[in-house]
């Protein structure tokens, strides 16, 4: 389980990176990065509607581990997040810093609710 | 993935634009992500109700902290080659499927639904500013250790903050700060 478990992180890593670079190529003008931003509020809308589906079909939670750490977690990213207004941090943009972090915090953790709304019983 | 990529550094670096073969830099993801979800699997489990999910918390920070200082490393030459290759398997990869920011969020959801509001609170900012605090520490560190270790030996671009031509201590000082 613990091997079918990493194995979906690796393939939700590697969703992370093609969605990311898409974005990324997508908006360049904005001047902050956005890939990490989409990348982490889509996670945390799957992982909230998965959550909320598996409150009401007991007896998968084998299957919802895998989706759930595994490929969500591997696909969603904290580090990046941390990493990219570390630099904006760094290059002198606390503002823009501290936007980015709290736009990311605030989208995630409403598509968690908005996920574990629309699968909750 | 270019947002990792800051802008203004390595200018003309191609590493920003070269048309990356998008399965290719997957591939090298994937197999680091394996490995970062196989040890955040091993060492985390679920809080319990109400408790502070320390599991969770110490590794996105310390994860925070490595993939800055991994990045500060490797951005003293241009994205390219084994370097992009260690980004993409080390950072991308290990580190990025290491942390997990979906199930921050639910920790976060669980602790303020079930009515720890303020453990949540206080979860959900703490978990950031501590890793942008990390992020820039494991940066600003690895880029002045760097510095002090092989002043200008790459011979490209700027030394990490600047001003880091070396100080004239003489040739021999072990370890003058680590």
């Amino acid at each position: 389980m613990i091997v079918v478990l990493a194995l979906a992180g690796g393939l939700g890593a590697a969703a992370r990176f093609v969605v990311d670079t898409l974005v990324t190529r997508r908006t360049r003008s904005v001047g902050v990065p956005v890939g990490t931003v989409v990348v982490n509020a889509t996670a945390c809308l799957l992982l909230g509607a998965l959550t909320g589906w598996l409150l009401g079909h007991a007896g998968h939670d084998g299957a919802g581990a895998v989706l759930g750490v595994g490929f969500l977690g591997g696909y969603s990213t904290f580090s990046t997040a941390s990493v990219e207004a570390a630099r904006l941090l760094l290059a002198g943009r606390g503002p823009a810093a501290a936007t980015h972090a709290l736009v990311m915090l605030t989208t995630s953790l409403a598509a968690s609710v908005v996920g574990l709304t629309l699968t909750s019983p | 993935m270019a947002a990792l990529t800051p802008p203004g550094t390595a200018p003309g670096a191609p590493g920003d634009d070269t048309p990356l073969a998008l399965p290719a830099g997957a591939a090298l993801v994937a197999a680091g992500g394996t490995l970062g979800v196989l040890v955040r699997a091993l060492l985390t489990s679920p809080a319990g109700p109400g408790a502070w999910p320390w599991a969770t918390f110490v590794v996105n920070v310390t994860g925070s902290l490595v993939l800055g200082a991994l990045l500060a490393v490797l951005q003293r030459g241009p994205d390219v080659g084994q370097r992009r290759a260690v980004r993409l398997v080390v950072g991308t990869g290990v580190l990025g499927g290491f942390t997990t920011y979906s199930t921050f969020a639910l920790e976060v959801h669980r602790l303020v639904s079930t009515g720890h509001v303020v453990t949540g609170v206080v979860y959900a900012l703490g978990s950031v500013v501590l890793g942008v605090a990390a992020a820039g520490v494991g940066i600003v560190v690895a880029g002045r250790v760097l510095a002090a270790r092989v002043p200008s030996r790459e011979g490209h671009g700027p030394g990490a903050d600047g001003a880091t031509s070396g100080t004239p201590d003489g040739p021999g000082t072990p370890g003058a700060s680590a």
